[in-house]
């Protein structure tokens, strides 16, 4: 194994050679270093490095904890102390967050090193990371393609091998989509599982924080270290953690797997439908019993998800207001002036739309109409599930009804960028938990793009859909496959 | 529910202190009046009776002990903030 070998490998891999002493936590962060010299001007997935404090952090890691010595990245919504925290908004050009999240003193407690932040479209908003504000993250298999998003630079720095793993955020299906973009694990935990203290909230009843790696046992031990309840986040459920890599190795007899039937209509792209339905016979063929099922409300998610989540985002952006952080407009001629100059110049036009959105539907003569109506639909579409939860163990679906777009393809109609969310986002009304993992390629141009297996689980199951995700992957090849940008390196 | 013609986008752009430029008052018009125009179809259903779920997993009445702990000195806190003098945040004279 020499030093150009290792920015190819998963975390679980890691860590025998560490334990073993092959290799030091610093000589894993020199190759990986070197390696997004190379990569990283080509992607584009990192906004900061801090390889400083990565260097002191790894001279004293403890190779023998559950992540020690494993660097991890960092989406750039999520506090690190002293670092940059921009949410890839101008609004906050300059900020440093003064704490920690919890979720990185987790990190940290199991040994692994924060050592960089990721692009994201600014604040979480978007599913394609072109609503960054600071720069543009491409697709590792296919340079002209967008990442998904909005964890698209975390996605997408695990899929070149400049990350070994990631942390993001999903909202709407923000870690799921962007790891179906790009071929590799991304898991959204049960609302409450993961602790978003020292997250920047965009919307706070549907975020979550959680896992984008190259395997799906990489996502169990990195929830193994970051799952748990937290006195500071009031949402944060007080409930027992399992040992996710340990609950890993069962097979599928006896698994019943639901298909409903709402997720396998028009609109999806044919190479995509043809994926699914190939992993779902694969599943079966593996002990896993398929069972139909109806999730009679899945076309009103959308609406209901783009009302709930802009009204909550209308809120809890009203903090950047230019006083306390982040930018603030020159010369106003009085306060309001102030705030809305700020604003104006701070934010980019994604947010603006969302910001405009969301105070309408809260605004006086429209609450009753939007806001409760979508929040009395949301309650339809958790009863949805369930009901189907009493007949199926986890149900299945494709992650996003298409594979990686062009850059530009979307971004003139909002609405055609909204519904790319449209299997991902019941999730996060719901509360459940859901994976992606690859189960396939579609054939574009003579390019090969990754298309993205989800399985959803019920609350706290996330032990069951990693469990299913890992017996596909490993019964399977997908997994094996890398983008060509970092194939060429792992071949040089 | 209403009719997209009812969004006034300057209107609420005030409301949510947020300038926008005329071009972007006219293109979020346009947009926001298609986002609308879907969303629509929330009225297809019958919601009478149902309740409002204000997220995914019910938990209620959270409470912690409320005990003092150590936390961000004012230095700390002020150490992001565009203009600061004394101790303060400064901001633009708002009383006469």
């Amino acid at each position: 194994m020499t030093a150009k070998d290792l920015p190819a490998l998963g975390i679980a891999e890691l860590q025998s050679l560490l334990r073993q002493r092959e290799v030091s936590p610093r000589e894993l962060l020199e190759a990986l270093r070197d390696r997004i010299e190379i990569v990283d001007r080509e992607v584009g997935a990192y906004l900061s490095l801090d390889f400083e404090a990565a260097d002191k952090e790894a001279e004293k890691a403890n190779v023998d904890l559950p992540l020690g010595g494993v660097p991890i990245a960092i989406k750039d919504i999520i506090s690190v102390a002293g670092q940059p925290c921009t949410c890839a908004s101008k609004i906050l050009r300059g900020y440093r967050a003064p704490y920690n999240a919890t979720v990185i003193g987790k990190l940290r407690a199991a040994g692994a090193i924060p050592f960089g932040k990721t692009n994201l479209d600014e604040f979480a908003m978007g599913s394609s990371t072109e609503n960054s504000g600071i720069k543009l993250t491409r697709n590792p298999w296919e340079l002209s393609c967008v990442p998904g998003g909005s964890s698209g630079g975390s996605a997408a720095a695990v899929a070149s091998d400049t990350a070994f793993g990631a942390l993001g955020t999903d909202t709407g299906g923000s870690i799921r989509q962007p790891a179906a973009l790009t071929g590799i694990v991304g898991l959204k935990p049960t609302y409450g599982r993961v602790s978003r203290f020292g997250l920047v909230a965009f919307a706070s009843s549907l975020d979550q924080i959680g896992p984008l790696t190259k395997t799906v046992r990489d996502a169990a031990l990195i929830m193994n270290a970051i799952a748990g309840h937290d006195p500071q986040d009031s949402t944060s459920l007080d409930e027992p953690v399992p040992d996710y890599a340990v609950a890993l190795d069962h097979d599928l007899r006896g698994v019943k797997l639901g298909l409903p039937k709402e997720y396998m209509v028009e609109g999806i792209d044919p190479q995509v439908k043809t994926a699914i339905d190939a992993a779902v016979k694969h599943l079966n063929s593996l002990g896993a019993e398929i069972v139909d099922v109806s999730l009679p409300h899945t076309e009103y998610a959308t609406a209901v998800y783009y009302i709930l989540a802009t009204a909550e985002a209308s809120a809890n952006l009203a903090r950047f207001d230019g006083v306390r952080y982040g930018y603030r407009t020159e010369n106003p001629k009085d306060l309001l002036d102030h705030y809305g100059r700020t604003r104006e110049e701070g934010f980019g036009p994604e947010v603006k739309r969302r910001i405009i959105l969301g105070t309408y539907v809260l605004s006086s003569g429209y609450y009753d109409a939007y806001y409760l109506r979508a929040q009395k639909v949301r309650e339809l579409i958790r009863q949805d599930f369930s009901k189907v939860f009493e007949k199926a163990d986890a149900l299945i679906s494709p992650t996003s009804p298409v594979p990686a777009f062009k850059f530009g393809e979307r971004t003139a109609d909002p609405l055609q960028m909204y519904l790319t969310d449209i299997f991902t986002c019941s999730a996060n009304l719901a509360g459940i938990c859901g994976i992606s993992v690859q189960c396939g390629f579609a054939e574009i141009d003579e390019k090969r793009l990754p298309i993205g297996l989800q399985l959803l689980g019920k609350p706290l199951d996330e032990a069951r859909i990693l469990q299913i995700a890992h017996a596909f992957e490993q019964s399977t090849e997908w997994h094996k496959a890398c983008a060509p940008i970092a194939a060429t390196l792992r071949n040089a | 529910m209403a009719r997209d013609s009812d969004l006034d986008v300057a209107y609420v752009a005030r409301l949510a202190r947020l300038n926008l430029t005329k071009a972007e008052t006219e293109l979020f018009q346009k947009q926001l009046g298609d986002v609308l125009k879907y969303v629509e179809k929330l009225r297809e259903l019958n919601v009478s009776g149902v309740e409002a779920a204000a997220h995914g997993v019910p938990i209620f009445n959270v409470f912690r002990e409320d005990a003092p702990r150590d936390w961000f000195t004012a230095e700390e806190a002020l150490s992001n903030a565009p203009r600061q003098t004394d101790g303060l945040f400064i901001v633009p004279k708002v009383v006469e």
